[in-house]
């Protein structure tokens, strides 16, 4: 089995790892970790300019390198994550979107009921719709319906860096998706994007494991290993898991 | 005149268009989306379009996120 490349839409990737550019201690060491985490997508937000300052994210971002991933974050309604799809497109010039719709301020997980209206909608619009989703199988077979480009299961609640939580449903959500699924959300750790790339995961979203890592750059190196890893381990596929022993070498001709 | 912009009270000069007032706050066209009155303008009417007294404009741009 060959590995090629992700695609999403009319989009083509050779890195299965999207990387965020929040909550970094500055915009240098940002920059530092995209390059050592080998991404080629960063997820930005979409916020009011603050006036009379010149720093701009954007300097930290070689466009030529990355694809900008606008996000929805901090939307807990259809419309609104729909008016800032909108706003990111404009200031974009692309009709990507990583899709969020929240239901809730302290888990963060995603409204499905929002969620899905708000893919109907930016789909029509031609929006190519990445959409975040709980790890519930049955609503991102509705996504994909709706015309989702690829469906985003959190592993575990944003920011939470508790891994992979259910990798039943993980499992399930891949074997009866077509569209690439991108783990987002729970990563605290390089074995968690392992797990969820051996489980077939197309690629895996993070933020929060590398940017408030204790050293981010090792982090974000770690985490592409771990994804190339996982991805080569998917592809070699795995033995099954045995009860009883199974001897490496001849039992016979001592 | 008065407008509003990204929720402050602001002066704008008379008879400006949106791109006028974004070069005055030395705002980067590129990096910005703009809403007024709650329509995006495209960025190829920021030229034309006449901002008026009272305005309520939103400059956004991008941040870090994930």
């Amino acid at each position: 089995m060959d590995d090629s490349k992700l695609k999403i839409g009319k989009y083509e990737f050779s890195s299965r790892l999207f990387v965020g550019t929040g909550k970094y201690e500055t915009m240098q060491l940002m920059a530092d970790a995209l390059d050592a985490s080998g991404t080629e997508v960063v997820t930005v937000a979409v916020r009011r300019a603050k006036l009379g300052t010149s720093e701009s994210l954007l300097d930290y971002i070689d466009k030529e390198r990355y694809t900008i991933l606008p996000n929805t974050a901090g939307c807990y309604t259809a419309d609104e994550a729909i008016r800032t799809a909108r706003l990111g497109r404009e200031a974009g010039l692309s009709d990507l979107v990583k899709l969020e719709v929240l239901g809730d301020k302290n888990t963060l997980l995603p409204d499905p009921i929002g969620t899905l209206e708000a893919t109907n909608v930016l789909v029509n619009e031609g929006f190519t719709v990445l959409v975040y989703t709980s790890d519930d199988p049955i609503i991102a077979k509705r996504l994909e319906d709706a015309g989702a480009a690829s469906v985003m299961p959190a592993g575990a609640p944003i920011g939470s860096g508790q891994g992979i939580l259910n990798k039943n449903n993980i499992r399930i959500i891949m074997e009866t998706l077509k569209v690439p699924i991108i783990v987002d959300a729970g990563v605290g750790t390089a074995s968690d994007v392992t797990v969820a790339m051996e489980l077939g995961s197309d690629g895996v979203l993070l933020n929060t494991g590398v940017a408030s890592a204790k050293y981010p750059i090792r982090m974000a190196k770690a985490m592409r290993l771990a994804c190339e890893s996982g991805r080569l381990a998917f592809l070699a596929g795995r033995i099954p898991k045995k009860l009883y022993a199974n001897a490496s070498s001849p039992e016979k001709d001592f | 005149m008065n407008i509003t912009v990204n929720g402050e009270k602001i002066d704008c000069r008379d008879d400006a268009t949106v791109m006028d007032l974004l070069k005055d706050l030395e705002i980067d066209i590129n990096r910005v989306a703009v809403e007024l009155n709650y329509n995006i303008i495209p960025k190829a009417q920021l030229m034309e379009k006449k901002v008026e007294e009272n305005d309520n404009l939103e400059i956004v741009t991008f941040v870090g996120g994930g």
